[in-house]
């Protein structure tokens, strides 16, 4: 069934749609990601323009962040201090990347900024998890444990006490991470939690099981504002394609989760890798590739 | 060339009182629902005559839509350190959104390039470059420019596609694909004899979103902070019922 989307101005297959929004959930299930790294390429498969793409993205991440929070919440899983230092951040890092966002716009960039963030970004990540986890298999499961050493994150000023993360750091790095992935949303419409929780984990040294929770609490208002500033800014968030994406999307994370619980952690690591690599390979022979037709039209003024 | 062109001014209105043009359509306007998937319009019409056939069955018709003026810009990519990146690009001042011609035979036949300048039928007629430049110096920009648009579907041309019956019926259909721009769709029907225009009729089928669609798309421009916080409303709403609904579910 078609259906058409106001803002795209396309008509697209409901049923597509939806099962975007599904496949997502179920990785967002498995993995504990957003999944805004695959819809926003995947909505620029089906034909939503690229702009309206990032926007939509940045709203239904905040459904499906808002949904994951509220587990980690009971689970007393969310620092709510290094939360708001973190979104502080984010939120500069989001306004910067709204305004980028819509001078490349202007000058017809926009396309190739996104895909090389996405090449960079899940090269880098992906490339990581990759080794990370192939080592963590090797190694088995009798391998101890390393301490933390102290770095240089431990030795810069303000320092403020994290309670819940049981830590005592300057502000200054979990600003920085924030502005990082608040840019990175804006551009890329992406949550950030690929960059996010390896940031938290081995930049700032936050223990794993509040580094999910902290993390979602804190990509909901980045990705709400970040929505807010492309409604307001390049009216192009298209509401009836975030509900479609949606639906789709609850119903994939609760199949995901189940699916999750049978497979071991370093599998799923190595899963995710192979995924996020995949998806970078694709984008990376996009931009390689000389495209069939060299020519593209941007329709208004600019 | 001028002696043409006065001619055929001074003939017009001549052979317009002689054949005329009647026009019906299937639809007096499209309505973008949210199921909208394209439309197709069917017009049909006949010519009115005073005076018996002329012999030579020369009668052409010829059935354009223009959807609304926009500016464009055409961009081309080039190789640049190894990436293909937008490079070179040109303005297009105004090019109808969408424009689909029609003829009751080929073209060179029931129209000549004079009634074509006269007249601007053809695509390329239609297009203004920038700073009022003609696009008739196709350029690679230009034929790029075509391309797309015909790609799409927003640009079409129907040769042969319009039945003329006892040269006095005439009936055609015309696709709207479904990613159309809004707006009022200037409809013109010539009557062409010797692929000169001998009468012309025209009128306006207005394309509108409705409904839901019509709201949205309004409050997203007009009251954007509005829309913003009704979109992240939906988003809260739906993520909060979500984990309610596994939540019982899981008990």
């Amino acid at each position: 069934m078609q259906i058409y989307l106001p803002i795209a101005e396309v008509s697209v297959n409901m049923f597509l749609l939806l099962g975007i929004g599904g496949l997502v959930g179920i990785l967002s299930g498995m993995f504990g990601v957003g999944g805004g790294f695959l819809i926003t390429p995947l909505l620029f498969f089906v034909g939503i323009p690229p702009a309206v793409a990032v926007a939509t993205s940045a709203n239904q991440i905040v459904a499906s962040s808002v949904s994951g929070l509220m587990a980690h919440v009971k689970r007393r899983g969310v620092d709510f201090i290094m939360g708001g230092v973190l979104l502080a951040g984010g939120l500069v890092g989001s306004a910067l990347g709204v305004q980028v966002f819509t001078l490349l716009k202007a000058a017809g960039q926009v396309d190739l900024l996104v895909n090389l963030c996405y090449v960079v970004f899940l090269g880098i990540v992906g490339g990581l998890m990759m080794i990370e986890s192939v080592r963590a298999i090797m190694r088995s499961k009798h391998a101890p444990p390393k301490r933390r050493k102290h770095n240089w994150v431990h030795n810069l000023p303000f320092k403020l006490k994290f309670r819940v993360s049981g830590l005592y750091i300057s502000v200054i790095p979990p600003l920085m991470v924030g502005m990082l992935v608040g840019l990175l949303a804006a551009i890329m419409g992406v949550g950030g939690g690929f960059i996010m929780v390896p940031a938290m984990i081995y930049l700032l040294g936050m223990p794993t099981k509040v580094v999910i929770g902290t993390s979602l609490f804190q990509i909901i208002f980045v990705a709400a504002f970040t929505t807010f500033m492309h409604a307001v800014t390049n009216n192009t968030v298209d509401i009836i394609l975030a509900v479609l994406l949606l639906i789709g999307g609850v119903v994939g994370a609760q199949i995901g989760t189940r699916l999750g619980v049978k497979l071991r952690a370093e599998q799923l690591r190595i899963l995710l890798a192979a995924i996020v690599l995949l998806v970078c390979t694709k984008l990376a022979l996009d931009l390689l590739i000389e495209p069939s037709e060299l020519y593209s039209i941007a329709t208004g003024d600019s | 060339m001028r002696l043409l062109a006065i001619l055929s001014f001074v003939m017009l209105p001549l052979t317009a009182m002689a054949e005329e043009i009647v026009l019906g359509l299937s639809k007096d306007e499209v309505s973008i629902t949210a199921t909208f998937d394209g439309s197709e319009i069917l017009l049909f019409g006949a010519i009115k005559r005073e005076r018996p056939l002329p012999d030579a069955d020369t009668l052409g018709v010829i059935v354009a839509i223009a959807g609304p003026n926009e500016p464009a810009v055409v961009r081309r990519k080039d190789r640049v350190a190894g990436i293909w990146v937008n490079t070179d690009s040109a303005r297009v001042d105004i090019a109808p959104s969408f424009y689909a011609i029609a003829t009751s035979g080929p073209m060179g036949d029931v129209l000549l390039p004079i009634e074509d300048l006269n007249h601007a039928i053809s695509w390329q007629r239609r297009i203004v470059g920038e700073g009022g430049e003609s696009f008739l110096q196709t350029s690679d920009f230009t034929e790029a420019f075509m391309r797309i648009k015909a790609d799409e579907g927003l640009y079409q041309i129907l040769e042969n596609s319009v039945d003329v019956e006892d040269s006095t019926l005439f009936h055609t259909r015309i696709n709207l694909p479904s990613n159309i721009t809004e707006g009022n769709y200037r409809t013109r029907i010539f009557l062409t004899r010797d692929g000169r225009v001998i009468d012309e009729f025209t009128t306006e089928i207005p394309v509108f979103k409705v409904g839901l669609e019509r709201w949205l798309y309004s409050m997203s421009q007009n009251q954007a902070a509005l829309y913003g916080l009704l979109s992240l409303l939906v988003a809260v709403i739906a993520g909060w019922a979500a984990s309610a609904i596994f939540a019982a579910i899981r008990r």
